[in-house]
């Protein structure tokens, strides 16, 4: 029963942490072009200024 | 350059003869201000689809002075171009030198983008919710008592308030506005369920009750803000790629004052009496006189003529014609909210009919639906009450009745059909408006098509090229790559075989043809009558006595024909077989709406009517109670587009006719009438089928929940089942092989397309 106590919020704030990623996902724009991040992992980039 | 740009398969493979590239004071109008300098101009570019069309395009505008950043959107088909100055780079037109062609579009405000990210996070945190409280109930399914079922009830109650707050909220909100105007939708059933089902189940956790139903009214949100968003994705898709269609109607034009200054003015400033240039090649912005010069105008998208037509010093022109071979000096007689165009929009406002009264089918279902539901919760609380006097069983009974009815699968019925649908349409170049639309197309009886632009392409076909000498074909073809003339197009397409004489001084005169200059004698590509001066053949022959001459003596002649949609006969035929009265309206001459007619197997049809007798003719046809099926493309269609019951448009229709139109279709083959058809009568089908499941589960249920035996746990499995059994039945229709593919062999259908002979 004790054990309750503590893996109630270990497991509530997991799933919190999954939606807060979520929500930061959408609000930072990742999903405003999927089929376009899914086609530029194919570009290769070809300026190296650190080189 | 790469490997897909030019001429490669796409959703939106358009004719672009007709298209302009955009001034760059149009582009400047169109572009919004980022604070300083920056600008910001958003262009839609149909053709990206690869991750080579998005570095070549970035590498190259990125490169251009002033660029600072740009950014390609491969799912809006729109490159994002941030500029610093006064003067607009010259993205367009590098654009273009990649093989890429750029449209500007209305500037919108941001508000749909707010809907959706609402709907996602709605779903984001609904499905949080649901999947921790899923997760307290199965311990308490599977034993949990005394203490630690409070203990999990109490926690799923503290999970439960957010979700109802945040996600419940769309839905208390549409309740909530279709109560206050008296009416009735699928959102109050489900408000009132969902909001009952956490009362009661607080009342329970307060009172260490056995039965708590948390976890049912949060799932239930979660299942059905899925439906909610596909739907709403859905329509923003098709949003997005109609507005991504270039633009027709004119945004500015340049104004002459009277001092010889030039500047260029947006459209809503213009006001009668300004003088206006208009250069060969860009559309009349307002209704006026000519005062210097002449030239043809493509009149198709407003009068529904195909051929063009010539103007010169003191003729009126309308709004929204393009100007094609000479440049103009256009004295404006009325503002553009007075011109042709705004006419025709009022006339579409006006004629406003069928569609305003049509209730969806959902709308209709829940008017029935959320009273049936509401009176069988109250009298198996009455019943309770009278056979047992136990009020709080009575009040859990006919809440678990309220539970058991709220309507998942009811809810999701109808629109996971229309989604699936819709991508089934889109996968064919068929934008879909909204689900109303296909609503109306399944239930139509007859469909009304404008000749010129929806039957035919609008656009002339050379016909005789094979009886022209190939070098003096090679010649003409040279020559008219200089005109924007359709003929001149219809010839150019011929160009490439070599050996020809070079051209030297090539000059268009506007209203009769192309002169220029090539080995010491001089050729004509033009009207009969210009061009072969030294011809004793007088009087121009029917077809438009389009001629190539070489010093005066005609060598070549050209014959056109406005070419028919390809696949038009046979959706026609289709149409026929399917029920549908086929009727033809158009604004040309009734000889050649009979040709066109009899070609096309075409019954009956009314020529030479007026924008206002099209919608005279729609409205009559309703009266006698047909529901009407408009397909059109010009300005002088778009008031019967929105008389019709619902409405069809091809992309190459006019602004306000694809804005006012119920679908798009992307692609040349008017097959997609049929199979739009097609597709909607089969989605009114699943519809009725999904409608039909629902009730029988309600049927079901309902008895076990008046009985008072329905637990949490039945309640959550009897609902899960139910909404996979319709989103599953739903999913059969991404298979589906309309009649349309069915019938006409692919590779040959273009065979059907047959020609005939344009009105001169």
């Amino acid at each position: 029963m004790t054990i309750l106590v503590y893996l109630i919020p270990v497991a509530l704030l997991l799933g919190g942490l999954g939606l807060s990623g979520f929500l930061w996902a959408l609000r930072s724009g990742q999903y405003e072009d999927l089929d376009g991040a899914a086609e530029r992992i194919l570009i290769d980039r070809d300026e190296r200024p650190e080189r | 350059m790469s490997c897909c740009a030019p001429g490669a398969e796409t959703a939106l493979d358009l004719e672009s003869s007709i298209s302009v590239l955009p001034s760059s004071q149009e582009v400047r109008l169109a572009s919004r201000s980022l604070g300083g300098d920056l600008h910001q101009t958003d262009l839609s570019v149909p053709t990206v689809h690869c991750a080579a069309c998005i570095q070549s395009i970035e590498r190259a505008l990125g490169k251009l002075d002033r660029v600072e950043g740009v950014r390609v959107n491969l799912s809006t088909k729109r490159v994002a171009i941030r500029w610093r100055g006064n003067e607009v780079p010259p993205f367009v037109a590098a654009l273009g030198r990649l093989g890429y062609e750029a449209h500007l579009f209305e500037p919108e405000t941001g508000e749909k983008d707010k809907t959706l990210s609402e709907l996602i996070r709605a779903v984001g945190v609904a499905g949080f919710a649901a999947g921790n409280i899923m997760l307290l109930s199965m311990s308490v399914w599977s034993g949990a008592e005394g203490a630690t079922r409070d203990l999990f009830h109490w926690v799923s109650a503290l999970i439960a308030i957010p979700a109802l707050a945040f996600a419940g909220g769309i839905y208390f909100r549409s309740a909530w506005n279709a109560l206050r105007h008296g009416r009735m939708n699928m959102d109050v059933p489900i408000a009132v369920g969902v909001s009952l089902a956490y009362a009661m189940s607080l009342y329970e956790t307060i009172n260490h009750g056995d039965h708590a139903y948390f976890d049912a009214s949060v799932s239930l949100l979660f299942f059905l803000l899925i439906g909610r968003t596909l739907d709403h994705v859905m329509r923003e898709r098709a949003r997005t790629a109609v507005n991504g269609l270039s633009r027709l109607a004119a945004r500015g034009a340049i104004v002459l004052r009277d001092d010889g200054t030039r500047d260029y003015r947006p459209v809503g400033e213009i006001e009668p009496g300004m003088q206006l240039l208009i250069a060969a090649g860009e559309r009349i912005p307002v209704d006026g006189k000519v005062i210097r010069g002449s030239s043809d105008l493509d009149c198709s998208l407003v009068s529904g003529e195909s051929t063009p037509r010539t103007v010169a010093t003191g003729e009126t022109v309308q709004a929204g014609t393009h100007n094609l071979t000479g440049p103009l000096t256009v004295e404006a007689t009325a503002a553009a909210k007075d011109s042709f165009l705004a006419e025709m929009v009022r006339l579409m406002e006006a004629a406003e009919g069928g569609r305003a009264h049509y209730r969806r089918i959902a709308d209709r279902v829940s008017a029935l639906y959320a009273p049936v539901v509401h009176l069988t919760a109250f009298l198996s609380f009455l019943g309770w009450m009278a056979a047992t006097g136990d009020w709080h069983r009575a009040v859990t009974n006919a809440i678990a009745v309220l539970i058991i009815t709220c309507p998942c699968a009811l809810g999701l019925a109808v629109p996971i059909v229309q989604v699936v649908a819709a991508k089934r349409l889109f996968e064919s170049g068929v934008m879909v408006k909204d689900g109303s639309a296909m609503e109306r197309l399944a239930a139509i009886d007859t469909a009304v098509f404008d000749k010129t632009g929806t039957l035919t392409l609008g656009q002339p076909r050379l016909v005789n090229a094979s009886s022209v000498d190939p070098a003096m074909l090679a010649i003409a073809a040279e020559m008219a790559a200089h005109s924007r003339h359709p003929h001149s197009n219809a010839i150019a397409t011929f160009a490439g075989f070599a050996g020809q004489p070079k051209l030297e001084a090539v000059s268009e005169h506007p209203g009769f043809g192309i002169e220029a200059t090539a080995r010491g004698s001089t050729w004509r590509l033009g009207r009969r009558g210009w061009a072969g001066w030294k011809a004793r053949t007088g009087g121009e022959s029917r077809y438009g006595g389009t001629v190539l001459t070489k010093d005066g003596i005609i060598v070549a002649s050209f014959v056109f024909k406005d070419a028919l949609r390809p696949d038009a006969r046979a959706a026609i035929e289709q149409l026929n077989n399917a029920r549908v009265s086929v009727e033809m309206l158009s604004g040309d001459t009734g000889a050649a709406c009979g040709e066109v007619a009899t070609t096309l197997g075409i019954h009956h049809f009314v020529p030479a009517l007026l924008p206002s007798g099209k919608v005279k003719y729609i409205e009559s046809l309703a009266k006698d109670g047909h529901k009407v099926l408009m397909v059109g493309d010009g300005l002088n269609d778009t008031p019967a587009l929105g008389a019709a019951h619902v409405s069809i448009a091809p992309a190459t229709a006019a602004d306000v006719g694809r804005k006012a139109a119920d679908f798009v279709f992307l692609h040349e083959s008017l097959s997609a009438v049929s199979l739009a058809l097609d597709v909607s009568r089969k989605a009114g089908q699943l519809i009725r089928q999904n409608i039909a499941i629902a009730i029988v589960y309600n049927a079901i249920a309902v008895p076990i929940a008046i009985l008072g035996q329905v637990t949490p746990l039945i309640a959550a499995i009897a609902m899960s089942a139910s909404s996979l059994l319709v989103i599953g039945n739903a999913s059969r229709l991404q298979g589906f092989v309309p009649d349309v593919t069915r019938r006409t062999a692919p590779p040959d259908s273009r065979s059907h397309t047959g020609t005939l002979t344009q009105p001169s």
